[in-house]
């Protein structure tokens, strides 16, 4: 199977991103130029973290207009997995794959930790491996993570089961002080309709050897190959 | 044209300085060759107060890649692997704008790894400032904790360890150190050097402004009540042009099309020029004009002195250089061409191809003046060194002394900071920050390396000797807990007004106390840098020598934590205990004295402990280990089980020689240097010990852990027994409390 990891100028967890692929997960993975247009035959495109193009304006605002985000579109539309952690979210949200926006963390502040997730359909190509209500360990590190929809967008979403992970207590509660940068209804990771495209603020790829501190990402990474194995 | 004396004073030349330029050049300068001076004669480019006692330090070993001298250190880590590091400080400009003065200061140090071909995987920082509660403090540590975050998360290179301390001395100026790391094979390490006449000199990056002017300048003068008015000699940041010169220079420099590449950072364009031109035995001329403006009608001075950041001066090799430029257009950045390598070791500037300035690179570097400025030991000093013990009468309550030494914001959890720093980017952090030494594992090999940065000003100040060198001790011991061997140091010198015989006494001890150390537990120093004239009105801070370590675990998975990992485990302390309160956190905290002399620090007692550490790791005989130092060994043992689910310790330690009021909080708090406790499973005790014993290292079992409380007994009475969870509130949250209250 072969993964395409795009690479925006400002992209920081790219090499992250493929070296989990290739050297926990033993499968193929590219880096991509986000000037080229062209997927090589990826089977699943991660958009991973960063600070694209220095997100100086908003979070993923310019990535949208990369050559490479056209051929991301069409593949998507064709029904592709698109997988877009932390800065990647933000970019999938800014080029309209996602339904939302992102505003500033609560308090205002970077923040860089474990946190605890709630698995909430495993009807995407990033749960299919986990339990619905599994509880994952998995560190985030963002300053823009407070994802945001208006009143009727968010009862859409929740009516049609996209929230896919949802920030909770170590036993799998939800609690305000569990949420770490006030995303509404706890909302750490949403899909589009179409449920090929999934958005995340935690970073499965930290977290995916012992030796690193633990290895809940690999939920998420092994339920990409799973989807697409058993599809 | 000749030269008023206020120009001189504008450009902090000192007449006698200005006379040996006249002198050296045969003719008198004119303003943009008086700037260009100014700022390769200054303090901080010229190192002309501290080179001499710099030389005397140790700077070679069988380990050593580089040495001072060039824009990092290296050293061999094995597998044909280098890791290249320095720290460097940025204290004036945080004090006077903190998010883009610490920001700066991230991004100049990180240039300085790429610059040597090495990719940064770690940095670092040590902090000081004020009381935390003192007006003021807030606004600075809430600028320079953002401006770091800013930087280094921006540009993905993981902050992973670093310590903070609050002490009034800091008030007034801040000092704001911070440490990189990278990694490159051993046989690509790239210098900053010119050579091959007719070689193009390239410029890359942003674009020139008028930033910075006399940035090196300003760092070597005094504050008063008008240096905010320096603002404009700040520097502004952009890390996401900083990581594309990053990316750019690196694949560059995989092409060896490179013969050299300096970064510019304090005085610019002017020092990059000179020390490539220096280092080669060669000269460069440029032509101002050709260099990326972004300001329109910028003089050659001006241009010259500018301090913008996120450029890089490199050499290219004849007819390589359509790559280079494909490369750098690759990433959008455009390299340009703006001069090349001469052969008579001159620096000349053009502008429009009229020679504006024309000075040999000999007289901007060797002939910089080198000054032995009169050293003379501080009038504060005997009445400051002298303690009675037997009129400070203890506590009467070590629990409430405790509790006191675990809110104090210098020992209390960082959380609050280091929560707004990315440790885990790049997928390498071994060991989560507050948890000791920092540690990262490197990619394609078994190996991992720890690194810490110390320094205790309070120390310094009683005994700058002393105190210097019980920093180098505290960063090497810290590594060695991690389980890594300790393999070299960088050091950043931070004092006041060098032309202060008592402060250059300061540092004249200092360094001594640097070398002692550094030799007796071989980590030569690589490289460093040196920040002097921390002063505001006139009154210094403390001296505080910062020292990084970096040491090697062979074995990644035999890295050490300083949190207890389990209940039951025997808790065994190596080193001995004395009554060493003088300089301590609890004089200071609990009586309000900053009196006494440091503990002192038995080297080869130190060297020993070190490497039985990095053995009991090596053999997987201890669980955890964590070094006594800030609060002695109570608050050395909460650590341990801070973190650690709740795991309580109960031990009882033998009195140490003190007046009898004294007897309970010097066992409980003393500083004694040479310290650590570590955990071991109970069948592997005895073998432990005889570890210890075969290297002579005093080491007794002293409890057990368990329970959820912090049991502690001096002489068979308990005298601490608290719930752990109670005292690891108090210490996780005595920093947050405080930050949390709303900026009046």
């Amino acid at each position: 199977m072969k993964f395409a990891v795009i690479v925006f100028p400002g992209s920081n967890c790219d090499h992250d991103a493929h070296y989990a692929v290739t050297q926990v997960l033993g499968q193929q993975s590219a880096l991509i130029w986000h000037k080229d247009t062209d997927l090589q035959g990826a089977d699943v495109v991660i958009l991973p973290g960063g600070f694209a193009h220095g997100d100086y304006l908003r979070t993923g605002a310019m990535a949208r207009f990369s050559p490479i985000m056209r051929e991301v579109q069409a593949f998507a539309e064709r029904g592709g997995p698109v997988i877009g952690i932390c800065n990647g979210f933000q970019i999938l949200l800014e080029a309209g794959l996602l339904p939302g926006a992102m505003l500033r963390n609560r308090g205002l502040k970077y923040r860089c930790e474990h946190v605890h997730v709630r698995v909430e359909t495993t009807d995407t190509p990033a749960t299919a491996g986990a339990y619905k209500g599994q509880v994952l360990t998995i560190p985030i590190g963002h300053g823009e993570g407070n994802y945001y929809a208006p009143p009727d967008l968010l009862k859409r979403i929740e009516d049609n089961q996209q929230v896919v992970l949802r920030y909770t207590t170590a036993d799998g509660r939800l609690d305000d002080d569990a949420n770490p940068n006030g995303s509404v209804n706890a909302i750490a990771s949403v899909c589009n309709d179409r449920r090929n495209v999934v958005g995340m603020m935690p970073h499965p790829e930290r977290a995916c050897e012992p030796a690193l501190g633990g290895t809940d990402g690999l939920v998420i990474l092994q339920s990409i190959v799973k989807a697409l194995t058993t599809a | 044209m000749s030269i008023d004396p206020q120009v001189l004073e504008r450009h902090g030349l000192k007449p006698d300085e200005y006379e040996r330029i006249v002198a050296f050049m045969g003719r008198e300068p004119n303003l943009t060759e008086i700037g260009i001076f100014s700022v390769m004669w200054s303090e901080h480019c010229s190192y002309k107060s501290s080179r001499v006692h710099l030389r005397t330090l140790p700077t070679e070993g069988p380990q050593v890649l580089q040495g001072p001298g060039e824009n990092a250190g290296a050293v061999d880590i094995g597998e044909g692997l280098a890791a290249v590091f320095k720290i460097e400080s940025h204290n004036h400009p945080s004090f006077i704008e903190p998010y883009q003065g610490a920001a700066t200061g991230v991004g100049g140090i990180i240039r300085d790894i790429f610059t040597m071909g090495a990719r940064p995987i770690a940095l670092m920082n040590s902090l000081r400032f004020g009381a935390l509660d003192a007006p003021g403090t807030r606004r600075l540590v809430d600028g320079v904790v953002a401006g770091i975050a800013g930087y280094g998360n921006s540009i993905g290179i993981p902050t992973i360890a670093g310590e903070i301390v609050f002490d009034p001395m800091y008030a007034g100026n801040p000092l704001v150190n911070v440490f990189c790391l990278g990694i490159s094979k051993a046989s690509d390490i790239i210098k900053g050097v010119a050579s091959g006449v007719g070689n193009g000199v390239y410029y890359v990056g942003a674009k020139t402004g008028r930033d910075g002017i006399h940035g090196a300048t300003m760092a070597s003068a005094e504050f008063d009540e008008k240096s905010a008015e320096k603002r404009p000699a700040v520097q502004v940041g952009d890390p996401f042009m900083e990581k594309l010169l990053l990316e750019a220079c690196l694949e560059v420099m995989k092409t060896d099309a490179l013969i050299g590449i300096q970064d510019m950072g304090a005085a610019g364009l002017t020092c990059s020029t000179t020390e490539m031109g220096s280092r080669g035995g060669a000269g460069i001329e440029i032509d101002t004009a050709l260099v990326p403006q972004r300001e329109t009608g910028m003089t050659p001075y001006e241009i010259m002195l500018s301090e913008s950041q996120e450029r890089m001066l490199l050499v290219s090799k004849q007819g390589r250089e359509a790559e280079v430029e494909a490369i750098f257009e690759k990433w959008d950045l455009h390299a340009v061409r703006i001069g090349h390598v001469t052969d008579d070791g001159m620096l000349r500037v053009k502008h429009q191809g009229q020679v504006v300035a024309e000075i040999p690179n000999r007289a901007l570097t060797d002939e910089a003046p080198v000054y032995r400025r009169p050293m003379e030991s501080p009038a504060y000093l005997p009445e400051a060194q002298t303690l009675d013990l037997e009129t400070i009468v203890g506590s009467g309550s070590p629990e409430k002394a405790l509790a006191t030494l675990l809110s104090s914001p210098t020992i209390a959890s960082k959380h609050w900071a280091y929560r707004q720093y990315d440790h885990m980017v790049q997928t390498n952090t071994m060991n989560l920050p507050g948890l000791g030494a920092g540690v990262v594992r490197i990619k394609g090999t078994d190996r991992a390396l720890a690194m810490s940065v110390d320094g205790n000003g309070r120390h310094c100040y009683l005994d700058p000797k002393r105190g210097a060198a019980l920093a180098v001790a505290e960063a090497a011991r810290n590594v060695a807990c991690a389980g890594a061997k300790p393999l070299a140091a960088t050091n950043c010198l931070n004092f006041g007004n060098p032309e202060r015989p008592a402060i250059m006494w300061q540092f004249g001890q200092a360094v001594a106390g640097i070398g002692e150390a550094c030799r007796a537990l071989d980590v030569p120093i690589t490289g460093g840098n040196v920040s002097l004239y921390n002063e505001t009105d006139g009154k210094a801070i403390y001296p505080t020598p910062i020292i990084g370590v970096v040491g090697l675990l062979e074995h990644a998975d035999r890295l050490l934590t300083r949190r207890f990992q389990r209940s039951g485990d025997v808790v065994v302390l190596l080193g001995d205990s004395h009554c060493e309160v003088g300089g301590s956190e609890y004089l200071a905290r609990v009586h309000g004295l900053v009196r006494g002399v440091p503990p002192s620090l038995d080297l080869k007692a130190e060297r020993a402990l070190q490497d039985l550490l990095v053995k009991l790791a090596e053999a997987r005989l201890i669980r955890s280990a964590h070094d006594c130092s800030d609060g002695g060994i109570a608050v050395t043992l909460a650590e341990c089980c801070f973190g650690s689910q709740g795991i309580g310790v109960e031990v009882s330690l033998m009195a140490v020689d003190a007046p009898s009021s004294l007897q309970v909080d010097a066992t409980l708090f003393a500083e004694s240097a040479s310290r650590v406790v570590v955990s071991v499973d109970g069948s592997l005790v005895t073998e432990v010990l005889q570890s210890a014993a075969a290297l002579g290292v005093p080491a007794r079992v002293i409890g057990e852990t368990g329970g959820n409380r912090i049991r502690l007994a001096v002489a068979g009475q308990i005298v601490v027994d608290v719930a752990t969870a109670d005292a690891e509130r108090i210490w996780s949250q005595a920093i947050e409390q405080v930050v949390a209250q709303k900026v009046a």
